[in-house]
């Protein structure tokens, strides 16, 4: 088959290599019919993420057309459905608590070790997202296996677009989650930092669970604009200084909640961030937390800090004391796909929550590398490239 | 006096100490190495021992093992991986078995490498159960055998908690997770 492999940073290719088949009772296969490229794949692309190896199949947001089963999966050859980032097993404690991004069963042990090393334990599985978190083919690619297939896909009726259910694989939970960390009550006031999908996501979610206003935070005009049509309030910080403007915005108080929908490769020339990048490409810390830090410098006394962006190590200056001494709550964490999935695919339906706006590029699978360079060159008109290994290459 | 050892804190003897325990540091002295490794598995407790006190199961899960075969009694006939492809054998004994409870076992006299160890089972509650595997052995050709077992990652710290890692997801899960795109590429693995 045909599959988009990780060679190196800024260097993805479309090989041939095997097709996978069923390996375990519980696992099955899936003909890929739209897959996409995530904004946490461009840390990949980046090479932010250790562990990756040359000729990893990339992807972890995917969708398709099942067409084998092993006798443990509880799928039948010819649905359609929609496959969550993270593998979780269902059966240990964690996944019994719905805390399935906790799950201790889907890494294989040899690939946890680096984990225990890193963060105190190992990690769950993931697809096509490095060795320390499985190294599990991903699913940009015409064919991918699906382990525990009984627990994570969610079967799509038919009719219904794979433009409008593909991101319940990642992003939309994902901002979903980061809305629920963040507790929102109704009346509050809640800031989003970062206009990519899972932040655009976050700002719909945050309307639906009460907000009274949300304000986005970006300096991609485009992404602002697409903030501006759910009913957000934005912050240009390369016009506006966030801090002084959201304090303004906000009588002074601040917002009740804040939300790092931005993750490790925060952008903008500030001295913090400059300092951060120095720091991680001479191996002294490895995350740039620059919107962190404002988040969290800007939240109201007693408010709520939710941090679905993604961070891998360790950072410097982290402002600890605003942390303790504003009393704020903070949550974070991969997000629990599989707990989200039936409420939203049913709000999709109802078109309670838009998807396919966000969705700038179609392209088809062996356009993918140029897929990954203008997602990651062109972010403010680049907002979601879409792979499908069906559609034909332009002439 | 008597109380170097009662002022100690209540971890477990096999965790790292500063300074090392004396009861430990004995063992070390000899030649012995000592590891100890505990994991929660969502299972009853009869299940887990009844699966392990089979020990024609242990390759299922145990990477280096590649066979154990009762020999009668309480014998068994051990195969287990080494360094460079070769592979090191032995007889063993149950030296201790309560059902549900805990397995005891050491290699007879002429082992290639000496060892003993034991697997408990303690209830954890909602949890499931603790099982707890503690093996003691002489590492072969001392301090270099252990190097070289290091490089080649058969070491027993990082095998027995890699081992009971695989024990848990069988048991919780039916399998054991495998990244494998195909059962080619899983056969060359389980070698």
């Amino acid at each position: 088959m045909r599959a988009l492999t990780w060679h190196g940073k800024h260097d993805v290719r479309v090989d041939t290599v095997d097709d996978p088949e069923i390996v375990n009772p519980r696992d099955a296969i899936l003909k890929i019919t739209s897959t996409a490229i995530c904004g946490s794949d461009l840390h990949l692309y980046d090479g932010y993420i250790p562990t990756m190896q040359k000729g990893d199949i990339l992807g972890h947001e995917f969708m398709g057309e099942v067409v084998d089963v092993g006798p443990g999966s509880t799928l039948k050859k010819g649905q359609r459905v929609v496959v969550p980032f993270n593998i979780a097993c269902g059966s240990c404690y964690q996944c019994g608590k719905q805390q399935y991004s906790a799950c201790d069963n889907t890494n294989p042990a040899d690939n946890q070790d680096l984990g225990h090393t890193l963060y105190g334990h190992g990690m769950p599985g993931i697809f096509g997202y490095s060795h320390l978190t499985g190294g599990y083919a991903g699913g940009q690619a015409e064919y991918v296996r699906v382990p525990f297939s009984d627990v994570g896909p969610i079967v799509i009726p038919d009719g219904v677009d794979d433009d409008k259910v593909l991101f319940l694989s990642d992003i939309l939970p994902t901002g979903w989650m980061a809305a629920e960390n963040a507790e929102i009550e109704p009346g509050d006031i809640v800031a989003v930092w970062g206009c990519g999908p899972v932040g655009l996501f976050a700002v719909q979610s945050a309307f639906l669970m009460g907000a009274e206003r949300v304000i986005a935070i970006d300096h991609f005009p485009h992404r602002l604009e697409l903030a501006k049509k759910f009913g957000a309030e934005t912050i240009n910080f390369e016009e506006s200084k966030t801090y002084e403007a959201l304090m303004e915005m906000t009588g002074g108080i601040g917002p009740d909640a804040v939300i790092d929908a931005v993750g490790l490769e925060s952008h903008g020339l500030f001295l913090d961030n400059v300092v951060d990048q120095i720091k991680a490409s001479t191996f002294l810390g490895t995350d740039r937390i620059h919107a962190l830090r404002q988040a969290i410098v800007a939240c109201r006394k007693g408010g709520r800090v939710s941090m679905p962006g993604v961070y891998g190590g360790m950072v410097d200056k982290f402002p600890l004391g605003a942390l303790m001494e504003k009393g704020l709550t903070l949550k974070t964490g991969q997000t629990h796909c599989q707990r989200y999935l039936p409420a939203l695919l049913q709000a999709v339906m109802e078109d309670e929550i838009d998807t396919t706006f966000l969705i700038s590029h179609r392209m088809p699978l062996e356009a993918g590398p140029e897929g990954y360079r203008m997602f990651h060159d062109e972010q403010n008109e680049v907002t979601k490239v879409v792979l499908k290994p069906d559609m034909a290459l332009a002439a | 006096m008597a109380d170097t050892l009662s002022a100690r804190d209540d971890a477990p003897a096999t965790t790292a100490k500063h300074p090392p325990d004396p009861g430990t540091d004995d063992l070390i002295e000899r030649g012995n190495e000592f590891v100890a490794r505990s994991v929660t598995i969502n299972r009853p407790r009869a299940e887990l021992y009844a699966y392990w006190r089979d020990f024609a199961n242990l390759p299922s899960f145990m990477d280096n093992v590649v066979s154990v075969d009762a020999t009668g009694g309480d014998r068994s006939h051990w195969v287990v991986r080494a360094p460079a492809g070769k592979t090191v054998e032995w007889d063993a004994r149950i030296t201790e078995d309560r059902d549900g409870e805990l397995i005891a076992w050491a290699s007879e006299e002429g082992a290639d490498v000496p060892n003993s160890g034991r697997i408990e089972f303690r209830d954890a509650g909602a949890r499931g159960t603790v099982v707890t595997a503690t093996i003691a052995y002489d590492p072969p050709a001392g301090t270099i055998g252990k190097i070289v077992a290091k490089l080649f990652q058969r070491e027993p710290a990082i095998q027995a908690r890699r081992d009971l890692k695989r024990f848990k997801q069988l048991m919780e899960t039916g399998e054991v997770a495998t990244a494998a795109r195909n059962r080619a590429q899983h056969a060359e693995e389980m070698n």
